[in-house]
């Protein structure tokens, strides 16, 4: 199994330290989540060569050592592709030249190819412009591209979409989605976007100040009570759904997660397909018997697997739900007068549930 | 109105060594230009001041320092006299040194503006894309500086064609070696020939108000100026 290994010391530009020793999946995409300062950019920059670690650090995807005593391999001699924030096409070319930049300087096997990336950045009608006439989108998707046409065996993203507006986020989170089904290139995705990372992710790399918290499957680490994530005001429990069947009198879409239905505002997926779901804890109740006369459409039995207590007041439960987990959170009040206990089969009402790809499709 | 045989030879020796020195100096600032755009220390500091000193010093006195350094008794003049077999002191070939040290600033410093204009991320830029530094260089750095690479041997050339205190110090007034225009002039002063005089003034006062006028009519954003 193919591995990026990272033994890393660094002085931050902010007076952290960024220590990090792990091996991060040289596959699908992995977040770096952290809040801003905590050393993800650093990280980037180290593994891409723009920046110099202590000498005793390592790095290495592979066989290949970039970094390790006594070796340092330049930058421009690292199979890597690096999206920064800034997208940082090359001014005095056009989009198309800014293209070939890339292509005329890989390495040999170039496996990615012109008429693969523009159809699937939707670049086709872009080629001829200058970038200085370029949107911030346009400009983010002409730098991914170019960043792929240069054949890397790793693609940086240095939180690529953060200066673009929703629409234009969401294209571009379409087009890294299907890029990264198709080229089989591993990702690593800088973001303090919890939604993005939610969207893209596959596994998950939390830092702060510079110090790895936790590092794991995405799906896994969201639906724990111990992580720093299930603590935050937005945390959220992630969870695979398919689609079921349309109700095009209500305008809904039903999901089923695990065999259970789960309705959403309708939407434009075909049935069988599976898409992610995100679910906030603090949508999410908790009730001995099912309610007959409610309101809220998705009422599912889960059995309480752990409580913890995240501040005064509140709790935060975890609830199975077949193979996968929910969040609530909760008052400790209710925990005490509906004398929750581990193992209970419960009731979950959930008021929210967004489908992870448009931002309106809550139910 | 017309020229005569002294004023045309002198008038061929200036363009010479106009062209001979700017060359020179695009060869010579480029990298140093560069050097200096990516570095902040005391280093680059002190290698900054020397090279902005002929801006305010007399240029009799760099004149003076560069004569002593040609003559036949210092290390210098010695080498040359055993390379080449002639004099250093008084010759072209001093007044291309000495004119590389007089106009080093007026190129050196347009450079190294329009190359710290250029952000370190495109550079970084090219290099995640496998662009190795000469070829960062080549294909970003020379297209974005084109048109200061413009500005700076025009200012390089035209300041030569003005220089008189250097040239006067070390190349003397040699017919046909270091009679440049503007000893041309200073000689024809000398001797009252006020209609020589008028020629060669008027004309250079021509060239230079062209050459001025072109360059800031086609570098107007740039904004390239001269700190000393």
């Amino acid at each position: 199994m193919s591995a990026l290994k990272l033994s890393l010391h660094c002085q931050g530009d902010d007076g952290f330290a960024l220590q990090l020793d792990c091996q991060l999946p040289a596959h699908g995409i992995t977040a770096v989540y952290g809040p801003s300062g905590s050393g993800k950019s650093t990280l980037l920059d180290c593994i891409a060569g723009l920046r110099s670690p202590q000498p005793d650090s390592v790095i290495g995807l592979d066989d290949e050592i970039w970094q390790a005593p006594g070796v340092t391999v330049p930058s421009w001699k690292r199979r890597i592709g690096y999206v920064f924030q800034d997208a940082r096409l090359f001014p005095h070319l056009n989009v198309q030249q800014n293209l070939d930049y890339a292509m005329a300087r890989r390495a040999p096997p170039g496996t990615i190819d012109l008429d693969q990336v523009v159809p699937q950045l939707e670049l086709d009608d872009l080629l001829s412009r200058a970038v200085d006439t370029l949107s911030a989108g346009q400009k983010q998707r002409v730098a991914i591209g170019r960043a792929l046409l240069s054949s890397p065996q790793l693609l940086l993203l240095d939180e690529p979409l953060a200066n673009l507006d929703h629409a234009a986020r969401q294209q571009c989170v379409r087009c890294l989605q299907r890029l990264s089904d198709e080229l089989q290139l591993p990702m690593l995705y800088v973001s303090h976007d919890i939604e993005e990372v939610s969207q893209l992710a596959d596994h998950l790399l939390l830092l702060d100040r510079g110090q790895l918290v936790e590092q794991g499957s995405l799906l896994e680490l969201c639906s724990r009570l111990d992580t720093r994530l299930s603590h935050e005001e937005q945390a959220a429990a992630i969870l695979t759904a398919s689609v079921m069947q349309h109700d095009s009198a209500f305008d809904l879409t039903q999901l089923a997660v695990d065999g259970q239905p789960l309705w959403v505002n309708h939407l434009p997926y075909s049935p069988g397909q599976i898409r992610r779901v995100r679910i906030p804890a603090r949508d999410v109740s908790v009730c001995r018997a099912r309610p007959q006369d409610s309101s809220i459409l998705n009422i599912l039995p889960v059995t309480l697997s752990e409580i913890e207590d995240t501040d005064s007041a509140r709790v935060l439960l975890r609830l199975s739900l077949g193979s996968q987990f929910l969040l609530a959170r909760i008052t400790r009040k209710s925990v005490v007068e509906l004398k929750l206990q581990i193992g209970d089969p419960i009731y979950a009402q959930i008021k929210s549930a967004a489908l992870l790809m448009e931002a309106s499709d809550q139910a | 109105m017309s020229l005569n045989h002294a004023e045309l030879e002198a008038i061929y020796l200036t363009i010479a060594l106009a062209s001979i020195t700017t060359v020179l100096l695009l060869i010579l600032s480029t990298p140093l230009a560069w050097w200096l755009s990516r570095r902040r220390s005391t280093v680059s500091a002190t290698v900054e001041a020397i090279v902005a000193m002929p801006l305010i010093l007399p240029p009799t006195v760099l004149g003076f320092y560069l004569l002593l350094m040609f003559t036949p008794d210092t290390a210098l003049g010695r080498l040359w006299q055993q390379l080449t077999g002639t004099q250093l002191a008084f010759s072209f070939s001093a007044l291309v040194i000495g004119s590389v040290v007089y106009s080093l600033p007026f190129v050196v410093q347009p450079l190294q503006a329009a190359f710290q204009r250029i952000p370190q991320g495109l550079l970084q830029a090219a290099a995640t894309l496998g662009a190795s530094p000469l070829d960062q260089f080549r294909s970003i750095v020379l297209p974005l500086a084109r048109r200061s690479f413009i500005t700076a041997a025009s200012l390089g050339f035209a300041h030569t064609v003005g220089e008189f205190g250097v040239v006067l110090m070390i190349g003397g007034n040699i017919p046909g070696e270091t009679r440049v225009l503007s000893i041309a002039l200073y000689d024809s002063v000398e001797s009252l020939q006020f209609g020589d005089a008028h020629r060669l003034a008027a004309g250079l006062v021509m060239f230079s108000f062209v050459l001025l006028f072109l360059l800031y009519r086609y570098d107007r954003q740039s904004g390239w100026r001269i700190r000393a």
